[in-house]
């Protein structure tokens, strides 16, 4: 395992208004690492993802991304995201836009690559996630599958060095699950460095190098695979899992 | 009331002028609508902008329009300015109406482009577009199809406000009616005249509107 530290993340805090969603969070993600954040709803987990982001606004600790402290104030965060590809659970597809216009619209107006270069990447980028016969008609045309896989596409297009994904299975039918998380294994496995945010336990224990349990906006354990589910430590892992292998 | 015959008769022998009027009536409606949708993008953004100043701006604007009657509007860029600087009737008139039109053009873009799923902005985000290019890009284009029904609605509106015009001395087509009405003692027939003009302009409009919309929505989900 390369020893590159991708993210850091320290003594993290987040509040909306009175709510206080992330306690003291400290976490760290080496390169070519797959971390699945699991835990029920509510205990902070896409806050979490969505911090490392900058979609949500931390109220204290630091987050440094490839060695890097990263603050609002200091940093252009535009330039930050287009090393962070983030995957959300509503896929958020340009709806306006043909597939190929989704995915070649940030190379172009963000990192002014000549369009017939962004044209070609994202073809192949398609062809890779089996989409590429899909690629002039609108999302509205998709399945909920294909337009995830859309979305993935169009977040490998920014060539980012992290990717994030906020409960990318969530919003899909059972039978649609299967092809997203095969996209996902094959990004894990070509050695992208992966925070997925996931109800998945199967994709969680297959692909995941390390699985952090949250609740009520802490981190509980962190663990390999096999350890956490075969041997949690603390009670409330021990429930959490009970819960949802009852599923 | 007049007999058909008689209003068939004078419709008939009436419209060359009418005609004449019905395109300015026309071309006062349709600038003033463009230029009502440049005024109402420009406060619709500043309405949403996190700036809280040009928000107060922006619905100071729209408090003074809907506040204030459409002829008190035009009367006092009509009269109020030509003291100031000469400006032509028709540009009076224009402006006066793109002024009045902006304001609710304005209410209409927020309201869209605020009915836009959040999530678009943050995906646009998230790859590294700024707030500025993500509405240009992703938010503007989606608001501007949902807003074509309710622009379609102000068209209509905007082309029967057109007739306050005729207050100052703009020949459009209810100045025009009036005016022959009250020359020819038969101010019924014109009246109902310059009804059916209107009728036919909005009917016409309405099917543009209805035809924009549907190649439109082609792409829509």
């Amino acid at each position: 395992m390369n020893e590159r530290e991708m993210i850091k993340i320290e003594n993290l805090h987040k509040s909306y208004g009175s709510l206080h969603v992330l306690k003291d969070i400290n976490m760290s993600v080496y390169e070519s690492e797959v971390v699945c954040l699991v835990g029920a709803s509510g205990s902070g987990k896409s806050t979490l993802l969505r911090c490392l982001n900058f979609l949500e606004k931390r109220e204290g600790g630091r987050i440094s991304i490839r060695g890097e402290e990263i603050s609002p104030e200091t940093h252009n965060i535009n330039n930050v995201r287009q090393t962070v590809g983030m995957v959300f659970q509503h896929f958020n597809l340009f709806p306006h836009k043909t597939v190929l216009e989704n995915v070649i619209e940030a190379p172009i107006m963000v990192k002014k690559i000549p369009k017939d270069q962004a044209i070609a990447e994202a073809k192949e980028l398609l062809q890779k996630v089996g989409l590429l016969d899909k690629a002039n008609v609108h999302p509205s045309k998709l399945s909920g599958g294909q337009k995830q896989r859309v979305a993935i596409a169009r977040s490998l297009a920014m060539k980012p060095d992290i990717m994030l994904f906020d409960e990318p299975t969530s919003a899909l039918d059972p039978q649609l699950v299967g092809e997203v998380l095969a996209t996902m294994k094959e990004l894990a496995d070509e050695g992208m460095t992966m925070v997925v945010v996931t109800h998945e336990m199967g994709f969680a224990r297959e692909v995941a190098d390390w699985i952090v349990f949250m609740d009520d906006g802490r981190i509980i354990e962190r663990d390999r695979p096999d350890e956490f589910f075969d041997h949690p430590k603390e009670q409330r892992t021990k429930e959490f899992l009970q819960a949802t292998m009852l599923k | 009331m007049p007999s058909f015959s008689h209003f068939l008769h004078t419709f008939i022998s009436s419209k060359n002028l009418f005609i004449d009027a019905a395109l300015l009536t026309l071309k006062l409606t349709v600038v003033s609508i463009l230029i009502g949708i440049l005024f109402g993008l420009f406060f619709a953004l500043l309405k949403i902008s996190r700036i809280k100043v040009l928000g107060y701006i922006s619905n100071a604007y729209v408090f003074l329009v809907r506040g204030t009657p459409l002829i008190v509007q035009i009367f006092i860029l009509y009269f109020g300015f030509s003291g100031i600087f000469l400006i032509p009737d028709f540009w009076a008139a224009a402006l006066a109406l793109a002024f009045h039109n902006g304001a609710y053009i304005a209410e209409i873009f927020r309201g869209t482009i605020q009915s836009i799923d959040k999530g678009q902005m943050e995906a646009a985000r998230s790859l590294g577009m700024t707030r500025i290019l993500a509405m240009r890009r992703i938010i503007l284009p989606q608001a501007f199809k949902r807003a074509l029904p309710p622009l379609g609605n102000q068209f209509i509106i905007g082309l029967k406000d057109s007739s306050l015009a005729a207050f100052i001395s703009m020949n459009e087509l209810f100045n025009v009616s009036t005016t022959l009405g009250s020359n020819n003692f038969d101010e019924m027939t014109y009246l109902l005249i310059v009804a059916v003009y209107y009728l036919i302009l909005v009917a016409v409009l309405t099917m543009l509107v209805s035809l924009f919309e549907k190649r439109l929505a082609v792409s829509d989900r």
